[in-house]
């Protein structure tokens, strides 16, 4: 009896520290976001200091004066995606298909990245983009850019940061769907009459979608709301929505309106990912 | 959508073909002729080079030497998606993502038929599974899935069928059926089958032609009668079912037959039999062909006297008895329990008897254990 009642309790007690430890640090703080979301100035107060209340007018503040900032911010993280995809795809196919023995030293490379700091790979941008770097000169010298433009400071280099941040996680799911295809399945396309085209159209891309989806959120969405490649790689044309609430909270200590920005980037990452779910169609990854 | 030509027909003819990887040698300069509409096997152990050859022919490989033609035309080097072959894979290698009819479907929309529902739900009818059409494979059991494989690849009506050990994974029960059922399919459609299994039982029971291989080349050809009762070598003797080989010389001639010495006792056997080159042989007789009888009682046909039944094995429909000859060599007889005579007990002296017909020479330096090592049914069937 006692037996089958500790079964029963079993899986709740493997809940529990996640649970709380979820609770304290993300249902809460969550909570408390959404309290200060709609809270208003204290009339007389100093700065920084707010009450609460119930102004749902500070979401549509936020969203109207920040729709530019917003549409640059998917724009940009879609444009990663893309790039990330169209970068990582054959890399992860040769890994899988194509490596050999080298499969392991080739994910290792794929994950080395991690090992520096986030921040200092960004920065590390600057100079491989700069005036001195070995990208600027080659493309002068063969007429790509003109004499007077920079890479630096520019919405090219924030894309390219924010596909060079996370294009480890685009791989890596997509390596993970790719080794899981049987190649005998590719041999048997062949065998059907399909040549190699088609048999990647038909077989190999359709098998490794839960990789794509899985892949592309997994890039889009931190890449939607970062502030860092921005920050570093951008000039104040370039301001993505995390560099608002970033400046929102730290500068101007406008903390509902960070709260409501926050909340309506969520909002808005769902709405466009439960799309994007529902048109790739990969009933199993959700 | 593919060039396959599937006017492309006749003999399957490979030429002197070697396929030799960075560190060995799959197959050794093997030529075979697979003649059209046959059920051909092609059986050996795991590493025999067998599933190389059936890859070469596919297209998944191409031969490092050598030649391939359908026919008249030379398909050595043609892409798999080229030639008028198609495969039922070991492991079925079905599409998970698509359903059983688009599985069916897929060799002949890639040939740009747009009408595919009456060919697909012909070929479902005759796997007997028209109403799995909607389902994914995932879905499916082993033996159905099996069907599938074979339904996928005989719907596109090629030159050649080819299996690759199409039954490994499946039970001994329903493997048994499904070898019946190959072989009906084939007769029913009519196209050539060559299968690859390192099962002789598998490959007797469906083959019209079985090759034995061993280390990349083939020891013989022929119907599954030939190969079992006429053996050419050792390594043929004992992988196909069990022989006793035992040491002997040839004395001389009695008309068409031999007379042979085995450790002083003398016997005779049809010299279009032996496959010796000198007269030091080993005579082959298989344990079914032994009769058991004690001493002193009147039998026929050769006889080799002084055993000792060392072992008796009860396996209802025959018993098995190892017996001990004086040279100290064990030899295995299978009686069939059909004559209402009490099976012998251990320890009986008995003479060992069988008609001289049955017996087979071979090569007196051959390894008497070749091919014996070999326990088919526990190999894992990669190469």
């Amino acid at each position: 009896m006692s037996s089958t009642l500790s079964k029963i309790k079993l899986p709740y007690l493997l809940l529990l520290p996640g649970f709380l430890f979820l609770f304290t640090f993300f249902i809460l703080p969550i909570v408390n976001l959404a309290q200060t979301s709609t809270q208003t100035p204290i009339a007389g107060g100093d700065t920084g200091q707010y009450e609460q209340s119930l102004r749902f007018a500070n979401y549509l503040n936020a969203f109207t004066e920040n729709k530019e900032q917003f549409g640059r911010s998917f724009l940009y993280a879609i444009s990663a995606t893309i790039l990330a995809l169209a970068i990582a795809y054959p890399l992860a196919y040769a890994i899988a298909f194509k490596a050999g023995k080298y499969k392991n030293l080739l994910l290792v490379l794929v994950i080395a990245p991690f090992f520096t700091s986030f921040l200092l790979r960004t920065v590390a941008w600057k100079q491989i983009l700069g005036e001195e770097g070995f990208v600027v000169p080659p493309l002068r010298t063969l007429g790509i850019i003109g004499d007077s433009t920079t890479l630096t400071s520019t919405s090219f280099a924030v894309i390219m940061g924010l596909t060079y941040n996370f294009l480890p996680f685009m791989t890596l799911p997509l390596y993970a769907s790719l080794e899981r295809i049987d190649p005998r399945t590719m041999e048997a396309s062949g065998d059907l009459y399909a040549n190699g085209l088609t048999t990647f159209r038909k077989v190999t891309l359709p098998l490794s979608m839960p990789g794509v989806v899985a892949g592309t959120l997994l890039t889009f969405i931190p890449a939607a709301g970062d502030y860092v490649n921005a920050a570093i790689l951008g000039n104040p044309n370039t301001k993505m929505i995390g560099n608002v609430i970033e400046s929102r909270y730290f500068k101007i200590v406008d903390y509902p309106t960070a709260a409501a920005l926050s909340f309506t980037l969520m909002a808005a990452i769902l709405i466009l990912v439960t799309l994007y779910i529902r048109k790739a169609g990969t009933e199993e990854l959700v | 959508m593919a060039d396959v030509s599937t006017a492309t027909r006749g003999d399957l003819r490979l030429t002197r073909i070697t396929k030799t990887y960075a560190d060995f040698s799959a197959v050794n300069d093997l030529s075979l002729t697979i003649p059209e509409g046959s059920f051909f096997a092609l059986l050996g152990p795991s590493g025999c080079g067998k599933t190389t050859t059936l890859r070469m022919i596919a297209g998944l490989e191409e031969p490092t030497v050598g030649s391939i033609h359908l026919g008249t035309t030379d398909i050595t080097t043609k892409r798999p998606y080229q030639r008028p072959i198609n495969t039922v894979f070991q492991n079925y290698a079905l599409f998970p993502h698509l359903t059983i009819f688009e599985n069916i479907a897929f060799g002949l929309r890639r040939r740009g038929i747009k009408d595919v529902d009456a060919d697909v739900n012909k070929v479902l009818e005759l796997v007997e599974l028209p109403h799995l059409a909607q389902r994914k494979p995932t879905s499916l059991s082993g033996g159905q899935q099996q069907r599938i494989a074979l339904a996928r690849a005989i719907v596109n009506r090629p030159a050649l069928l080819l299996l690759d050990e199409p039954l490994g994974a499946l039970d001994l029960k329903l493997r048994r059926q499904m070898q019946i059922e190959l072989k009906w399919i084939q007769r029913e459609v009519g196209l050539t089958f060559v299968h690859v299994t390192h099962d002789q039982e598998e490959a007797m029971t469906m083959a019209d032609t079985i090759a034995v291989m061993n280390e990349g080349e083939i020891e013989q050809m022929g119907t599954p009668a030939d190969l079992y009762d006429n053996p050419k070598t050792a390594f043929v003797a004992n992988f196909l079912g069990q022989s006793n080989l035992i040491k002997g010389r040839i004395e001389g001639n009695d008309g068409d037959n031999l007379v042979v010495d085995l450790f002083g006792q003398k016997i005779s056997m049809p010299k279009n039999r032996s496959h010796a080159v000198d007269s030091s042989i080993y005579a082959g007789i298989r344990p079914e062909k032994f009769r058991i009888s004690l001493l002193g009682t009147p039998t026929r046909g050769n006889i080799l006297t002084g055993g000792r039944i060392e072992e008796v094995s009860y396996i209802g429909v025959s018993t098995q008895y190892q017996v001990i000859m004086p040279w100290g060599q064990e030899l295995m007889v299978f009686e069939q329990n059909d004559d209402g005579v009490p099976p012998f007990d251990k320890g009986d002296e008995v003479m060992i008897s069988w008609e001289p017909n049955f017996t087979f020479a071979l090569r007196g330096d051959e390894d008497a254990e070749a091919g014996t090592e070999v326990a088919p049914d526990d190999l894992d069937e990669d190469e």
